[in-house]
């Protein structure tokens, strides 16, 4: 782990889906793990969350969606971080997402898709593998 | 020999035999050093009369149909009548849903319970922006009065009972349905069913408010009088607890705030001016059936003893049926797996059963697919003969309240009445349910519980089987059922054509009423009804609620 910089993680609910169960558990352990995470709440637009990554600065942004909005929200935020230039930033996604849809999502630059089941450690060692790989 | 002899014999003997026990332990050691439930009530080796020695039979227990109703509301429960089977359904359009529901209908399933897409459920149209990637994707979309006439097409709706799943529109619903009955000919007197219409638990839980709670609470209130008079059948409300344990409260947690806020419901409605047993009897409530099986089958008792409790000593309630906690019960979404998703099809029969045995008046059973997609209808199918094979072969419905007398189950429903009324004495001081949301407790609280839970999963203190033990390499099923992104077009022509076709000075002279009814005392929901029938919009008449009321903002509860 960046001993002098904190790893810092924008969570974020994009679309209307109220279910932020499963974000806040990962929110608080990323918390735990010592990173910085930042909280969006419900309710974001891609722009919305574009702009929070922005301002905070954030290595990581982790998205979550149970609804099934992923196939629409998800390339857009790729599409809107992109035209900004952001290209440093580890995406990752997480929520109900059918596994055939993934390929479509990492090939518009989602890190990984995280789904119902998965335990926090392995989603802290991946990010801190990818943030330091990238810091190096 | 007196009951006081046998009752020192049997202390005796315990002691005894718990000392024998304790002997052995070293070398026999129990699975744990201690037992826990969900809700950290501790579970003991074993319970005897001891336990319940101390408790009067009548004032705790009671007879079912009687107060406190610990037993069950009706006095011969399913005896006379099974619960009402009903499966929550609804996906992409009107059209498709009511396809549905007349499969269902033919599978035998006794009522109807529409999902709403997220747009909807927002009071957005599926034109909004908002709307984009999420019409009809968890719920069918609905954005006018046509919308809702094709949703029942054929359905009639003096013949079904009617749960919609809608919350903060719930008055633009109603509405809506009520339109649709007259216009099939139906006296709107004659309608059986429920609305959520429960907003603070969608500020604490479940997401989908609009307005602040002050409008909101005015809106349900408005909900209560109007269907007091026009729709006496109607439940006006359904408390719901289900949402609050699937965002990870406790069981005892669930009991509290739901109840916590039905307190505040009853507190505003009799503020309203509106008497505690007018509307009091159509509050129904909805709870979830998680997987620790007596804790669920004693928080059901639990909840109606301290429910029928509040309403007697607390308000005052004179009609019986005031005092009554009749609910609907879904089985947990939140304990299904997608590792080995048919073990899914097991954990949903033995939550099921413990709403059965708990009493409950209708019940959701959740499909085995759903950590994956929205149900199969060959799922959906499954999930509905589990109900139908637990009422029919199990036998567990042919008497009243089974696990009454249970040393174990009377104790247990006691310490979740006992703890959940300390958690309610505790929103009291914070000045009710209201003021704990906007202070961020319960939401704190519940997320706190849903972090342990998660943490006692990862250190294999809780095992989750299929997930964290007994894991195989599985490939996952394909062909999952999908809502065809050509459904947000399709509505938006269909709204476009609409707005062609509608009375504009009529929807706008509705409209105006209801702002005015809005920035005045009256009642909403028959302007809201005057302006459904003009073929205004679901977003058209949020929007004019929106700009008298404005919008909540949540507040943060993470990290501080």
């Amino acid at each position: 782990m960046n001993k002098t910089k904190k790893i810092r993680v924008l969570a974020a609910k994009p679309g209307l889906d109220g279910h932020d169960r499963g974000i806040k558990v990962i929110a608080s352990a990323l918390m735990d793990a010592g990173m910085e995470v930042i909280y969006t709440g419900l309710r974001q637009t891609p722009a919305q969350i574009v702009e929070a990554a922005v301002q905070e600065d954030v290595d990581v942004i982790a998205l979550s969606i149970l609804s099934g909005a992923h196939d629409y929200l998800f390339p857009k935020i790729m599409e809107l971080l992109r035209y900004k230039g952001i290209d440093d930033v580890l995406v990752l996604g997480g929520g109900i997402i059918p596994d055939e849809d993934i390929p479509a999502l990492k090939k518009c630059g989602i890190a990984e898709i995280f789904g119902p089941g998965t335990s926090t450690r392995d989603i802290i060692k991946f990010i801190r593998s990818r943030v330091e790989q990238k810091n190096n | 020999m007196g009951k006081e002899d046998a009752r020192e014999r049997l202390s005796e003997k315990m002691k005894r035999w718990s000392d024998s026990v304790g002997r052995k332990l070293a070398k026999a050691p129990e699975r744990r050093a201690s037992f826990n439930n969900t809700s950290g009530i501790p579970v003991e080796r074993i319970y005897s009369p001891l336990d319940v020695k101390d408790e009067d039979y009548l004032s705790v227990v009671g007879l079912p149909g009687e107060y406190p109703y610990t037993r069950g509301v009706q006095p011969t429960m399913y005896r006379g009548r099974y619960w009402t089977m009903r499966q929550y359904a609804g996906f992409a359009t009107a059209e498709e849903s009511n396809r549905r529901y007349k499969f269902l209908l033919e599978q035998g399933q006794t009522g109807l319970s529409v999902a709403f897409d997220l747009p909807t459920q927002i009071g957005y149209d599926s034109d909004h922006e908002m709307a984009i990637g999420e019409v009809g994707k968890v719920g069918v979309a609905i954005d006018s009065l046509e919308d809702m006439e094709t949703l029942f097409a054929g359905i009639p709706l003096d013949q079904v009972s009617t749960s919609m799943t809608i919350n903060a529109p719930a008055a633009v619903l109603l509405p809506m349905y009520i339109a649709v009955a007259e216009k099939q000919g139906v006296a709107i007197e004659k309608l059986r069913g429920t609305i959520q219409n429960d907003i603070l638990k969608e500020y604490s839980s479940r997401g989908t408010y609009i307005f602040p709670p002050k409008p909101s609470m005015r809106i349900i209130t408005d909900i209560f009088a109007f269907c007091e008079d026009k729709v006496p059948q109607w439940n006006t409300i359904s408390i719901s607890g289900y949402h609050i344990r699937e965002a990870g409260s406790t069981a005892v947690q669930e009991v509290a705030f739901t109840l916590a806020n039905g307190i505040a419901y009853v507190r505003a409605a009799i503020d309203a001016g509106l008497d505690v047993d007018r509307f009091g009897p159509r509050l129904s409530f909805f709870f979830n059936a998680h997987s620790d099986f007596f804790e669920e089958a004693a928080k059901y008792r639990a909840a109606r003893r301290l429910w029928a409790e509040v309403m007697l000593e607390r308000f005052k309630a004179k009609d019986p049926r005031s005092m009554m906690v009749r609910f609907h019960t879904q089985t947990a979404g939140c304990t299904l797996t997608l590792q080995q998703p048919k073990n899914n099809i097991v954990r949903v029969a033995f939550q099921a059963l413990s709403a059965v045995l708990g009493g409950t008046q209708s019940l959701h059973t959740n499909s085995m697919d759903e950590a994956l997609c929205l149900p199969s209808e060959e799922a959906v199918q499954i999930a509905l003969r589990t109900q139908q094979i637990i009422a029919y072969e199990t036998g567990v419905a042919d008497t009243v309240d089974p696990l009454a007398g249970s040393y174990y189950v009377e104790t247990l429903t006691t310490q979740i009445y006992e703890r959940a009324k300390e958690y309610i004495r505790k929103i009291d001081e914070m000045g009710g349910a209201v003021d704990a949301i906007e202070k961020g407790y319960i939401q704190r609280e519940i997320q706190d519980s849903a972090y342990r839970y998660q943490r006692e999963i990862e250190e294999k203190e809780r095992v989750v089987v299929g997930v964290n033990r007994f894991q195989t390499k599985e490939e996952r099923p394909a062909n999952l059922l999908r809502v065809d992104p050509s459904v947000r077009e399709a509505q938006i022509q269909r709204l476009k054509s609409l707005r062609q076709r509608r009375d504009n000075a009529g929807i706008k002279s509705a409209l105006e009423a209801l702002e005015r009814a809005a920035r005045g005392r009256e009642n909403l929901v028959p302007k809201i009804l005057e302006a459904v029938k003009t073929y205004a919009t679901l977003g058209e008449i949020c929007d004019v609620l929106r700009s008298v009321f404005g919008e909540y903002r949540a507040v943060s509860t993470l990290g501080n």
